[in-house]
This record gives structure tokens, C-alpha cells and sequence, in this order.
């Protein structure tokens, strides 16, 4: 196959980067939402021991 | 408890070595493919399109080196009885696999655009590089099938030997086979590739490597955290559930109020 010009090859090159780019986003965005969603637990709880221990 | 979560909260914040790895590596990763975008020259065989060798080789190399990682950090975890060890295992695997599917993707387009074609089944380092990638898909559902966290640990981390054994075997049987179209990079001239070409793919290597590093020690940050939210939550369930069994009167005939919290579960 011959060689593509140079703009016929940037979409493939840019879809190549775009899903190594779209792949480690969504990897650290998982991390992070289950780290969020350990704090937002952690608070609710607190929020739960605070009323309980109010008079 | 309000302190825990604090500490909790403040652990879950990247650390200072979190945060000075990962500067690096998005310092690595801008240097590296500056380097092969305006450093290397465009390639006279494929024109534009070979800029994709330096994203696709160095994740294909970094996946099968964190597979072995994954391999050895079990064998420790086999040899010591340490379940850190599996934990940095299964971290080391987890972050490879993403990995191998960006390698498997990147791949991809890089055949449609050079070859014509998304994938060649006659081509053996396509077909043994999916198997290996199909082989690690199987670790998660065979670790997470066992309920028993000590059974789960040792089975994983068997799996993980084995299949860490099977990645070298492959690579090898991959030379020794005939390529069909997929040409081969690291040989003893390099790939035929000039200096400034060779720099760059080594920038990238690095780069790319350094930032599996770096995901790696997120997630392990990510777990450790989630561990100890785990144990302190036991903790204070416990410690709620004995403190009215320890406030109520004793009955006459209880022996010890340790023995009454034991019976009272």
C-alpha cells in the first residue's frame, strides 16, 4: 500500500493519540470517583454520628 | 470517627510523591513526543502515519514488562506471605491490561492506515499479542470469583507466575516465527532507525513507562486508602455494637463482659 500524504495519515494519527489520551482519562477519572465517593460516605457518615451524639 | 474520615480524607489527596510523578511524567510524555513530532524526521516508507510507532511500540513493550512485574511482585507475595505483595501484583496487572487495549487500539489504526486492514489474523505478533491480552482479561473474573481474601490472593498470584511465564515464551516463539507484515523493531540494528528517530522512540519509552509507574501508584495510593476506610468502619461498628452491651447491667450469672460481647454476636 503506498504511503499516505500527510493529510490523508493526521485523522489516524490523531484517533491513535485520541484513544490513548480517552483511555488514561477515563482510568484516572475511575480512581478519582471512587475516592470521591469514599469521602462523600465518610461524611455522611460523620454527619450521622454529629446527630445522634446532639441533645 | 469525624478525625478518621479527616485522616482518610487527607490521605486520599495525592501525596507529594504522587504529585512529583506525576509532574514528571507529563513532563516525560511532553518531551518525548515534542521529540518525535518535531525532532524525527517523517519516515520515506510511511510517510506521516509512522508517528503512531511511538505511541504503539512503547505501550505494547510497557504492557508485557508490567505483566511480568505483575509475574515477579506475585512470586514475592508467594514467597513472603505478604498481601501488599499481591496488591502491588494486581495493581501492576490492572494498569498493564489498560494498557495492552490502547496498544491494541493504537495498533489497530495504525494497520488500517498502513496495511489497509484493522487487524491481520496471519500476522503472529497481532494474534500472540491478543492472546496474552486475553489471557490477563481472564485474571480479574478468576480473582474476584474467590470470596476468601487469602485463597483470592494465593490463586491470583499463581495465575499471575504462570502467565507471566507464558509472555517471554511468546515473544521468543514470535521471533522465531516468519512475520507476515508486522515488522520488527528491536533487533541488533535498532530497526534501521537514525539517531534523532532512536532518541525520540527512547524519550517515549520512557515517558510512557514512567507514566504506568505513576497510574500504578495512584491506584495503590487509591486501595490503601479504601482499605483503611474499610477496617476503620468495622472498627466503629464494632466498637457501637459493644459499647450498649458494656453499658447494660450484667446479669448475675455472666462471668466476664468479654464473654458477654462474644455472645452477644
Amino acid at each position: 500500500m503506498p504511503a499516505l500524504g500527510l493529510h490523508a495519515a493526521w485523522p489516524y494519527v490523531a484517533a491513535a493519540y485520541v484513544v490513548f489520551l480517552v483511555l488514561v482519562v477515563a482510568y484516572v477519572a475511575i480512581v478519582a470517583s471512587k475516592i470521591t465517593r469514599l469521602e462523600r460516605r465518610l461524611d455522611g457518615r460523620d454527619a450521622g454520628h454529629g446527630a445522634a451524639g446532639r441533645p | 470517627m469525624r478525625v478518621a474520615s479527616r485522616l482518610i480524607a487527607a490521605q486520599s489527596r495525592p501525596t507529594r510523591g504522587l504529585r512529583s510523578l506525576a509532574l514528571l511524567s507529563a513532563a516525560a510524555l511532553g518531551a518525548g513526543y515534542g521529540l518525535a513530532f518535531f525532532s524525527a524526521p517523517i519516515e520515506a516508507d510511511q510517510g506521516f502515519v509512522q508517528k503512531i510507532f511511538y505511541l504503539h511500540v512503547p505501550l505494547a513493550i510497557t504492557t508485557l514488562v508490567g505483566f511480568v512485574a505483575g509475574g515477579l511482585l506475585a512470586a514475592q507475595h508467594l514467597r513472603t506471605g505478604d498481601r501488599r505483595w499481591d496488591v502491588r501484583s494486581y495493581v501492576a496487572i490492572h494498569v498493564s491490561t489498560v494498557f495492552a487495549v490502547a496498544a491494541l487500539g493504537t495498533g489497530s489504526i495504525w494497520a488500517r492506515a498502513s496495511w489497509g486492514h484493522w487487524w491481520v489474523w496471519q500476522e503472529p505478533t497481532l494474534v500472540s499479542f491478543l492472546i496474552v491480552f486475553l489471557l490477563y482479561a481472564c485474571y480479574q473474573p478468576l480473582r474476584f470469583a474467590i470470596v476468601d481474601p487469602e485463597r483470592q490472593a494465593r490463586y491470583a498470584s499463581v495465575f499471575a507466575i504462570v502467565a507471566a511465564a507464558f509472555v517471554p515464551v511468546n515473544f521468543v516463539a514470535v521471533r522465531m516465527a516468519q512475520s507476515f507484515t508486522h515488522p520488527r523493531v528491536l533487533t541488533d540494528t535498532g530497526g534501521s532507525m537514525p539517531g534523532s528517530m532512536r532518541l525520540a522512540f527512547v524519550a517515549c519509552l520512557g515517558a510512557i513507562g514512567l507514566l504506568h509507574v505513576t497510574l500504578c501508584r495512584l491506584e495503590l495510593d487509591a486501595k490503601r486508602v479504601r482499605m483503611r476506610a474499610r477496617r476503620m468502619a468495622m472498627e466503629s461498628e464494632r466498637a457501637a455494637f459493644a459499647a450498649p452491651a458494656a453499658a447494660a447491667p450484667a446479669p448475675p450469672s455472666a462471668a466476664a463482659p468479654g464473654v458477654l460481647v462474644a455472645g452477644g454476636r
